[in-house]
């Protein structure tokens, strides 16, 4: 019986894990529950089914958990999107292996374990290739052109769809060389399906695919016969659609249209090459100096960081910058966008990374309302998630996109390396509002040059206790 | 495989752990949206139990090295999933902190 309670004790702490994870105070803890869960179902089913193989299992631990936790210590955190998706994929894969490997056992499998297996190899496959190319696409190693948005990539993956059922019915008949064909074609559904997808949306495509590779765990849950695995899977599936769900929301996107939609702005604007300087008319620029005497009069800050800021690695400057206007009694507060960095919630890890407190960084919702209070905006590397047009032009790609405010402020600072346009390919009526001054460069050098300016002007050594922040 | 689990039950255990997968998650804060997801992507790694009983059931020994590489992967997902979404949340401090 040790094994069952160790079973049952692992799909409690799974189940208390997952919830824990959604709440900010428990979230630490609760991922180590669900190590720990995994940790007693692996010594459950040793227990259960002997050593038989182990050197086998010392193999697997060894180098996938070795590099896996390689990887964990030494990747970036501006990686982070890009790194999920890689270990996701890699879930998929496993679960399409052992699939493959359960067809040739000796043993028999009965109707449902046959269909396990192809729902595993399906799946997992899907899973597998979606998410290398999530991986590609997040890395830019991938972009997404032109011919992918033609409306025959539906036709073409109907026809992919359509032909690995067909394989399935192949296998149930008793071919089970079409297991090939199926896996081959499930792969190519996968790269399909992904591929004109555009980056921007890739975020909500990982969390999809997660859950897939939840429902494949499932499925080959059925093909061993273990509950465990099956209620895991199913947990992670469903789980993983309402976290879908959740990205949906804070992207403002339907998950429709996310799928089968195309990429957001991969279409010409206007005809006008996006990518070029040209179109906008009426840019103020000013340099660093300006900017930090606007600072020195203001008396509330708002800073927005974007994915700019971080490839910059900038946080720990604008960190820096924030902690001395706040000697001064400036008011000092982060505008953080849903979607901020490359997948929700990536901004408030990156400044996290710079000790920023979690309490200091300020949803939309939120803040939106005070920037007509509010005496300078920073723009830091972000561009989309400011863009006014999302409001007012209906042909913008953007509109409808909840977008942070800062037009309403007194004045605005962008500070960025060039009028180049943001992820999305999609031009910014901000630059050219009159309250707008542009400071071109690197936002770690435009930081470190602000803090310089501003401790020649003497700021932030005021007598401690004459001001407190906010 | 193990033959103590009959179809039928298999679908309930199906059905039953969906239902609960979908009531676990709620409202989710903005600031957990990326350690949730990377959390919920380290537990999809289970599949890992599927690769060990492949390795313990297998006659040959390129079906053993199937069942080594699958764990491999699953393995590389669960301790690289896990750990990663340790450090970022490591990192999450209140004001005051510092």
């Amino acid at each position: 019986m040790g094994e069952l309670t160790l079973e049952l004790g692992a799909v409690l702490l799974l189940a208390l894990g997952l919830k824990g994870l959604a709440k900010i105070r428990t979230a630490r803890a609760a991922n180590g529950l669900a190590a720990l869960a995994l940790l007693l179902a692996v010594v459950g089913l040793l227990l259960q089914q002997g050593l038989t193989g182990w050197p086998w299992m010392l193999l697997g631990l060894g180098v996938g958990g070795g590099l896996g936790a390689l990887l964990a210590f030494k990747v970036a955190m501006t990686a982070m999107p890009e790194t999920v998706a890689l270990f996701n994929g890699c879930g998929g894969l496993s679960s399409l292996l052992v699939a493959i490997g359960a067809a040739q056992l000796p043993t028999p499998l009965n109707l449902l374990g046959q269909v396990s297996v192809l729902a595993s190899v399906l799946v997992g496959s899907i899973t597998f290739s979606g998410s290398l190319v999530a991986m590609g696409k997040l890395q830019e190693w991938l972009g997404t052109p032109g011919w992918t948005q033609r409306p025959q990539r539906h036709a073409i993956n109907i026809t992919l769809a359509v032909a690995t059922l067909v394989c399935c019915a192949l296998v149930l008949k008793g071919m089970a060389v079409a297991l090939i064909p199926l896996t081959v074609l499930s792969l190519l559904l996968g790269i399909g399906l992904t591929l004109p997808v555009g980056g921007a949306d890739m975020p909500v495509v990982i969390s999809l695919l997660n859950s897939y590779s939840g429902v494949a765990a499932a499925a080959a849950g059925f093909v061993v016969g273990s509950e465990l695995l099956i209620v895991a899977g199913a947990m992670v599936g469903a789980a993983g659609l309402i976290l879908t769900q959740v990205m949906c929301t804070a992207m403002n996107r339907s998950l429709t249209s996310v799928l089968f939609g195309g990429a957001m702005g991969a279409a010409p604007v206007g005809g006008a090459d996006g990518t070029k300087d040209e179109g906008y008319k009426n840019v103020t620029s000013c340099s660093a100096e300006e900017c930090a005497l606007t600072l020195e009069a203001a008396e509330r800050v708002v800073f927005v960081p974007g994915y700019g800021l971080a490839v910059a690695q900038a946080q720990h400057s604008l960190k820096e910058l924030a902690k001395l206007l706040e000697q001064q009694g400036i008011a000092v507060s982060y505008a953080i966008h849903p979607v901020a960095g490359r997948m929700p919630g990536h901004m408030n890890v990156l400044l996290a990374e710079a000790d920023v407190p979690y309490d200091q960084l300020i949803e939309m919702d939120t803040i939106n309302p005070e920037f007509p209070r509010t005496d300078v905006v920073i723009v830091l590397g972000a561009n989309d998630v400011v863009n006014p047009r999302a409001k007012s032009d209906p042909s913008s790609p953007l509109y409808g996109m909840p977008v942070l405010e800062v037009d309403q402020a007194r004045s605005v600072f962008v500070v960025k390396r060039s009028l180049g346009s943001g992820y999305a390919g999609i031009r910014n009526d901000l630059f050219e509002l009159p309250q707008t001054s542009m400071v071109f460069g690197d936002a770690k050098q435009v930081l470190q040059t602000l803090l310089q300016e501003l401790r020649a002007l003497g700021v932030g050594k005021v007598p401690a206790g004459a001001g407190t922040g906010r | 495989m193990s033959g103590a689990l009959s179809g039928t039950e298999a679908l309930w255990v199906l059905v039953l752990g969906s239902l609960l997968g979908l009531e676990l998650i709620g409202k989710v804060p903005p600031t957990l949206h990326t350690p949730l997801m990377s959390g919920a992507n380290a537990i999809s790694g289970i599949t890992l139990l599927a690769a060990l009983v492949l390795i313990a059931e297998a006659p040959t020994p390129a079906l053993r090295l199937v069942g080594a590489t699958a764990l491999g992967f699953a393995l590389f997902n669960v301790v690289g999933g896990f750990l990663v979404t340790d450090r970022m949340l490591a990192m999450f401090k209140r004001k005051g902190a510092n």
